[in-house]
């Protein structure tokens, strides 16, 4: 068997221009489809089908119950097939829902794309979107299958008219490589074999542009070499290998390396072979590596070459493509995984939303399911990276919701900003602990969360003055009093109650800075701001509150009118009424309001304090 | 020399098992003996070299396997020097389940999809490898690579997360559980040619050989042992046949053959005109079937 080179190439088009017709065609005339699954699809045809007895081939590729149950495609799949001289992944994206997210998927490891166009109708809204996509991808191949020749009788004028115009828009977005092939996937022109009833198109049929695409594998060979590392292999004492795919560039053994984002620099001692040791290891290779020093790399960091080592950042310009039904909010804090790496990633700064359809810049303030922005990013540590277009291993990411641990979204990054390279946090020779010994105290955050009119202002209180006769240093940021001055410019939409929350966890750690006890009493509705609260603070310095009440007895207190004033439709976005509280799963401290006086709850608050002052190693 | 695509199946498989390791609690890799669990338990070898695997296997075993089936799976176990977990649904035992008595979906169910499910209980393994292919069956070309399970371990096909590059995310709920298909992306003639230019050992029933069996409903079964009852009229007779799939005895049918060696089997794979699953009696209940006992757990 001739040694074959894999293509992956994604397929796109809008609904009923014959995406379908056009794999199942290249399926079934490369004699791809087994006999039973002939007969199985004779079958269905017959009984569901809405070709008229002809074979429906929507129905060979929807394989999912619910698919044939409400005749729409829910998500991509994956076909295989191959020729003598090439083996072929197809990612099949549906057309229609969740269509930016599939795309995404698919395209994400894709080399090429087909784009189908109908004949009849010529380019559509779609077609942009879908080009878009595919050049925000770095998809460098694209095809563009103009099908249904046979409903304009093959005429090469129809056909012109259509390349000259995506030629046109192509150059626009700057999609480097285009192939316009005119088709027929219904009666087969030029699919698989040249069609005789358009003599006039001499180039070659999809098949055979799809045999001949040159995926650029010696490109990413020469590329800066780089392997983000997976996983350190210790079997024993003497040995030390690291783990990862190599992708891209070429390494052999003796090469300088730098391990980013330390910087340390090695060399690489030995190519770890399963029979033998390799003398050369190229992009798309998994391999393991040993260095010639013993330099610390663990998961996550990247082995570069010495001469061009990936960059090393905190904040970044990156585009985001938002695959959640939650809308994503500037300011929340998410997983960020890159390469091997996870770590947390902010949007500090969303620009604009990029309407895919006209290529717009719209403001906005969020971003909602398969809608696509460019932001500035912020990162809790310094990460090795490439921007995305030299490299979509070490420059493209995934946000994970920290709650729900769904992927959330995708994101390429572009740069780093400036300033992440020239603002460094300025070491003080005083330090929190020294004014904390001053004091005669701990530094901590107590940070009161609860429905409004649940009784965190009253029971902060409390303790703030208890703490004060005491002789303590305290300070107490009420969620009313910070919206005066402070975030005066916020609202409470769920964006600006991210934005509120994280400018007082801020305010508040500098105090702690300070070695005060800082009293945070704040509705903080989102779990996912309180984790970030905490891990801003220091979870060893942040104690969480729970000041319980149910809606219905808060309500019921109503101490500022607030809540009437929102059943009646005069006050937007209130919690509990039409914004949602997300009650702490494991708060320090829980106080059940319907069961416990103000007074003991302070008692209690002051009592677990102590216990913490005075437990040992503390 | 740009690299073959079996080369970058194998890299691809090889990273994937790595991040499972990476970032899993208690990783296992499902071991069903057959040509993708040869295949898979090969790819680990050389994953974690020098070091051997860093999961345990664990076969689900019906006790209706072929026999030659357990000697193959003792005798792989034993010489490649990692841990095998055996699980048997004891309760299934005890209810007497006998895929000749009671049909092969109750059987699959009990011994496979429940007692899957049990063992992944019992042990608290929070991500599973499989061998599951994506040119199997259509419900399978949709699903994931790294795909999420319920706590009752139930698919969701029309909520799976998006998998986008090489960065899968390996992060779950307290009681789910994510099962990993490392050979998502291989074809059946990419196994074969793989076991051929690696020399990955696998079961002797895949090769052309004379063996009884007895044509029953359209299927030629192999008369593995007494437990096989003989209806009326029928005998058992020597043919030369082999497996392209394996599974249990009764519930997996042999093909006629002269096919004895890996690459007289790529060529035959290379002219074969019926899927792999022709052979396999579990598929043939209804269009769907597989879709549904994936979301009630099966693999
Ligand atoms: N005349 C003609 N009809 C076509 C062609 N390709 C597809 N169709 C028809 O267009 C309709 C939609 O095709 P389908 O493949 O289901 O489209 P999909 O939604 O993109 O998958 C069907 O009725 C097809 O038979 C073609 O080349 N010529």
């Amino acid at each position: 068997m001739p040694s074959r080179r894999l293509l992956r190439f994604i397929t796109c088009g809008s609904v009923d221009d014959g995406k379908s017709t056009l794999i199942g065609r290249l399926l079934y005339e490369g004699n791809l489809i087994f006999d039973d699954q002939r007969a199985a699809l004779e079958a269905d045809s017959r009984k569901v089908g809405t070709q008229g007895g002809d074979l429906d081939f929507a129905l060979l590729l929807d394989g999912l119950m619910a698919e044939r149950e409400q005749a729409i495609t829910i998500d991509v799949a994956y076909r295989f097939f191959s020729t003598a001289t090439r083996t072929f992944i197809v990612a099949d994206t549906p057309g229609h829902e969740q269509y930016t997210r599939n795309m995404i998927t698919g395209a994400s490891t894709a080399d090429a794309a087909i784009l189908l166009v109908d004949a009849t109708r010529g380019l559509v809204t779609q077609t942009r979107r879908h080009s878009y996509l595919a050049w925000l991808l770095g998809i460098r191949h694209v095809v563009l299958a103009v099908n249904k020749m046979d409903l304009v009788d093959y005429a090469q004028a129809r056909f012109a008219a259509i390349e000259a115009a995506y030629r046109a828009f192509a150059a626009q977005i700057g999609l480097p490589h285009i192939c316009c092939i005119p088709v027929s996937a219904l009666k087969g022109d030029n699919v698989l074999t040249p069609s005789a009833r358009m003599a006039w198109y001499d180039g070659p049929t999809l098949l055979g542009h799809l045999e001949t695409i040159d995926v650029d594998s010696a490109s990413l060979e020469g590329a800066p070499f780089r392997v983000p590392v997976q996983w350190v292999n210790r079997p024993h004492a003497d040995f030390r290998g690291f783990t990862g795919m190599v992708v891209s560039g070429t390494i052999h053994p003796g090469d300088r390396v730098r391990v980013q984002p330390s910087g340390r620099e090695s060399r690489v001692a030995r190519i770890v072979g399963y029979e033998a040791d390799l003398d050369r290891a190229v992009a798309g290779q998994s391999v393991t590596l040993t260095l010639a020093d013993e330099v610390d790399v663990s998961r996550g960091d990247v082995i570069c070459s010495a001469e061009s080592p990936a960059a090393v950042a905190d904040q970044f310009e990156a585009t985001i493509v938002w695959m959640s039904d939650q809308p994503m909010l500037p300011g929340r804090p998410y997983w960020l995984k890159i390469g091997a790496r996870t770590v947390t990633g902010t949007i500090s700064h969303l620009k604009h939303r990029v309407n895919v359809n006209t290529l717009e810049h719209l403001a906005a303030k969020r971003l909602q399911l398969n809608e696509i922005g460019v932001c500035n990013l912020a990162v809790d540590r310094p990460i090795a990276f490439d921007p995305y277009r030299d490299n979509r291993d070490t420059g493209g990411f995934i946000l994970i919701d920290r709650v729900s641990n769904d992927t959330v979204g995708a994101g390429l990054l572009h740069f780093a900003l400036r300033r992440s390279q020239n603002i460094h946090w300025q070491p003080t020779d005083i330090g929190k602990e020294a004014r904390s010994v001053q004091k005669g105290q701990k530094a901590c955050v107590l940070w009161f969360t609860g429905l409004s009119g649940a009784g965190k202002s009253t029971i902060a209180n409390l303790v703030d003055r208890q703490l004060y006769v005491r002789g303590l240093h305290t300070y107490l940021l009420d969620g009313d009093n910070v919206r005066h001055g402070l975030n005066r410019d916020l609202g409470f939409t769920d964006e600006d109650r991210v934005e509120n929350i994280r400018r007082v966890a801020e305010v508040a750690k500098l105090m702690v800075d300070a070695g005060l006890i800082v009293l945070v009493s704040f509705i903080s509705p989102f779990r996912a701001e309180r984790t970030m609260a905490r891990e801003l603070v220091g979870a060893d310095e942040f104690i969480e509150i729970f000041v319980d009440a149910p809606l219905a007895v808060a309500e019921s207190r109503d101490p500022k009118g607030l809540y009437r004033k929102a059943r009646l439709g005069q006050l937007q976005n209130f919690t509990g009424i039409d914004s949602p509280y997300e009650r702490p799963e494991d708060p320090e401290i829980r106080i059940d309001t319907t069961s416990t006086t103000a007074e003991s709850a302070a008692a209690r608050i002051i009592a677990f304090l102590e216990d913490r002052t005075t437990a040992p190693g503390r | 020399m740009p690299l073959t695509h079996l080369q970058q199946l194998e890299a691809e498989s090889i990273h994937i098992m790595r991040e499972v390791v990476a970032e899993a609690e208690k990783p296992v890799m499902l071991y069903s003996i057959g040509k993708d669990s040869s295949v898979m338990l090969h790819l680990a070898m050389k994953a974690f070299y020098p070091a051997k695997p860093r999961f345990p296997l664990l076969h689900v075993d019906t006790t209706w396997k072929f026999r030659e089936m357990y000697e193959f799976r003792d005798r792989m176990a034993k010489e490649k020097g990692i841990e095998l977990l055996v699980h048997v649904n004891q309760e299934g035992l005890r209810m007497g389940i006998d895929p000749f008595v009671h049909g092969s979906s109750v059987h699959t169910d009990v011994m496979k999809t429940q007692s899957l499910k049990q063992a992944l209980d019992a042990h608290g393994f929070d991500v599973v490898l499989a061998g599951a292919r994506r040119d199997e069956e259509k419900s399978r070309a949709k699903e994931r690579i790294f795909s999420l399970r319920s706590a009752q371990h139930r698919w969701d096909p029309k909520n799976q997360r998006p998998e986008v590059w090489r960065v899968y995310n390996c992060r779950k709920q307290p009681g789910q559980s994510i099962r990993v298909f490392p050979l998502s992306n291989w074809t059946e003639g990419d196994v074969w040619e793989y076991i051929d230019r690696e020399n990955v050992p696998v079961v002797p029933l895949y090769f052309a050989k004379l063996r009884p069996v007895v044509e029953r409903d359209g299927a030629l079964i192999l008369v593995d042992d007494d437990r096989m009852p003989l209806y009326a009229g029928e005998a058992p007779t020597m043919r030369m046949v082999r497996f392209r799939t394996l599974g249990c005895y009764p519930l997996t049918g042999a093909m006629e053959s002269t096919a004895d060696t890996v690459p007289a089997i790529v060529q035959e794979m290379r002219r074969a005109r019926t899927s792999e699953r022709q052979g396999r009696i579990i598929d043939h209940d209804s269009t769907g079937s597989m879709e549904r006992k994936k979301q009630e757990g099966y693999f």
